[in-house]
């Protein structure tokens, strides 16, 4: 994470952010901010609040306190699809629609009537390591294959900051690497910022430079990867 | 053979009530033993229709010397309380009642009022508040089928919802498969029911009308009217009940409000 005297190329900033549901703090006073360029990693126990964490921030579920500024404005005053084309997602399961990869690839861009062509497509998957998937049957993929496929069609809106929920936890060892390896050259490539939730700290310490720590919803560590995970 | 025990008519209805009841109290037993509870449900259901039917039989006797225009508020009330039965079906969905009562209003009142206007159902209360009954009845099952079938393709299809907003889609897009779904799901019943009629079933709107001396073609083709009105009723409410159902389940951040375990 940065300091404030950067203003400008701030990003993504948090402003004590919060959710309860009946009663219960799901996430407290989160104040974090994000550059661009920068790949920060969420980590912490299961059930400490990463996901909650990373569904307030393209406002898939409303926050009960707090905001978030994307760009420097207030996220509620974004139209919500508009947001979420921003704030791009990658969940943990892929949840492919039905068809062919480039009909998923094409999904995003189609909500705003736009069309992706066959250039763009086959770009998109290349960078992922999919360079001739474009016609095949998404009921056919392997898991490793499907979330690369996933991440290619988060990308196809061309977000402004990357959201990844344990994209290789439902994975086994070899497909791990095959995801991790496309999402770090995404990252390299476009110099994308990422957000991205992980419970494999070793896996946070290879594909981000900054980290925080939750536990109970709270952030209690917070800086760059190599302090915050040797502490 | 109960014909044999009972000689008055009220007696006979009575013991006829009885067997029929304990014929589906044992399928609920036989439902037990495979671990499926429906015993409170059902004996709830089954005291209720019979005070209900009861109910509106003496108040229909009551009835048949008052004003036309007093069939409006008896179907009036009958949509409300079809409203209320048919959205507890739709356990967690926010605004459930609404929608049905609504849905069943437009749905089954329209046809009720097009057809009455027509000339092709009777403005006599006797024939008025029977016929205006089974079609909002239909309606009601369609709209339960519909709603509880839209619930459980949610709720089994979050992440896929999810997935659609947010890859930036509309959040009435992002359910049309299953809004689709369930209006197709809901109208199985009543397509069935006109496709095998006569061939499976005669219904008992045509077996009184035979009873009480109407010529059986007529009989029969006023049949096949209530059941093309019972269709039109059905899928008119139920077109209404997923189109207003589908923005409930989402806030006006299009936010999927209905989620697994929530």
């Amino acid at each position: 994470m940065s300091s404030i005297q950067d203003a400008n190329s701030i990003i993504l900033r948090t402003e004590h952010l919060g959710r309860s549901v009946h009663d219960k703090l799901l996430i407290q006073d989160a104040n974090f901010e994000l550059r661009a360029g920068e790949v920060l990693a969420i980590t912490g126990p299961s059930g400490s609040g990463k996901t909650s964490l990373l569904r307030l921030l393209n406002r898939l579920d409303e926050p009960t306190s707090g905001t978030v500024l994307v760009e420097g404005v207030d996220y509620r005053s974004i139209e919500p699809r508009e947001l979420r084309r921003k704030l791009g997602m990658v969940t943990q399961r892929p949840y492919l629609f039905p068809g062919t990869v480039a009909d998923n690839l094409r999904f995003g861009p189609a909500q705003r009537g736009e069309t992706l062509g066959p250039e763009a497509i086959k770009e998109l998957l290349a960078q992922v390591g999919l360079k001739d998937y474009a016609g095949r049957d998404v009921a056919n993929l392997s898991g490793g294959e499907a979330q690369r496929v996933s991440v290619a069609r988060t990308l196809a809106n061309s977000p402004l900051v990357l959201l990844l929920d344990e994209p290789t936890s439902a994975l086994d060892e070899a497909a791990k690497l095959e995801v991790e390896s496309a999402i770090q050259k995404v990252m390299g490539k476009q110099g994308l910022t990422c957000v991205v939730v992980t419970h494999d700290i070793v896996q946070a310490a290879r594909l981000a430079k900054q980290a925080l720590v939750l536990e109970s919803g709270r952030i209690v560590r917070a800086g760059s990867v190599e302090e915050v995970l040797r502490a | 053979m109960l014909r044999l025990w009972f000689h008055s008519q009220l007696q006979l209805g009575l013991a006829q009530a009885l067997v029929a009841a304990l014929a589906a109290l044992a399928v609920v037993l036989l439902a037990r033993r495979r671990n499926i509870h429906l015993e409170g449900e059902t004996v709830i259901a089954m005291v209720r229709g019979l005070v209900q039917i009861v109910a509106v039989g003496s108040i229909l006797v009551l009835l048949l010397r008052a004003p036309r225009w007093t069939s409006a508020f008896l179907l009036a009330g009958m949509i409300v309380a079809a409203g209320a039965t048919s959205a507890r079906r739709a356990k967690g969905m926010p605004g459930a009642f609404h929608v049905s009562a609504w849905a069943i209003a437009f749905g089954a009142g329209s046809i009720i009022a097009l057809m009455t206007s027509m000339g092709v159902i009777d403005t006599a209360i006797t024939s008025l508040v029977p016929v205006g009954s089974m079609l909002i009845a239909n309606a009601m099952n369609t709209n339960g089928l519909a709603l509880n079938r839209f619930r459980s393709d949610v709720l089994a299809h979050a992440g896929e919802i999810e997935t659609a907003l947010a890859l930036g889609a509309e959040a009435r897009n992002s359910v049309s498969p299953y809004v689709q779904a369930s209006f197709e799901a809901s109208l199985i019943p009543a397509i069935d029911s006109m496709r095998s009629l006569g061939i499976v079933w005669i219904p008992g709107l045509m077996a009184g009308m035979l009873l009480s001396g109407a010529r059986p073609v007529y009989a029969a083709i006023y049949q096949f009217v209530v059941l093309a009105m019972i269709f039109a009723a059905s899928g008119l409410t139920s077109l209404i009940s997923t189109l207003l159902i589908r923005s409930r389940v989402f806030s006006s951040a299009e936010q999927l409000l209905l989620q697994p375990g929530r």
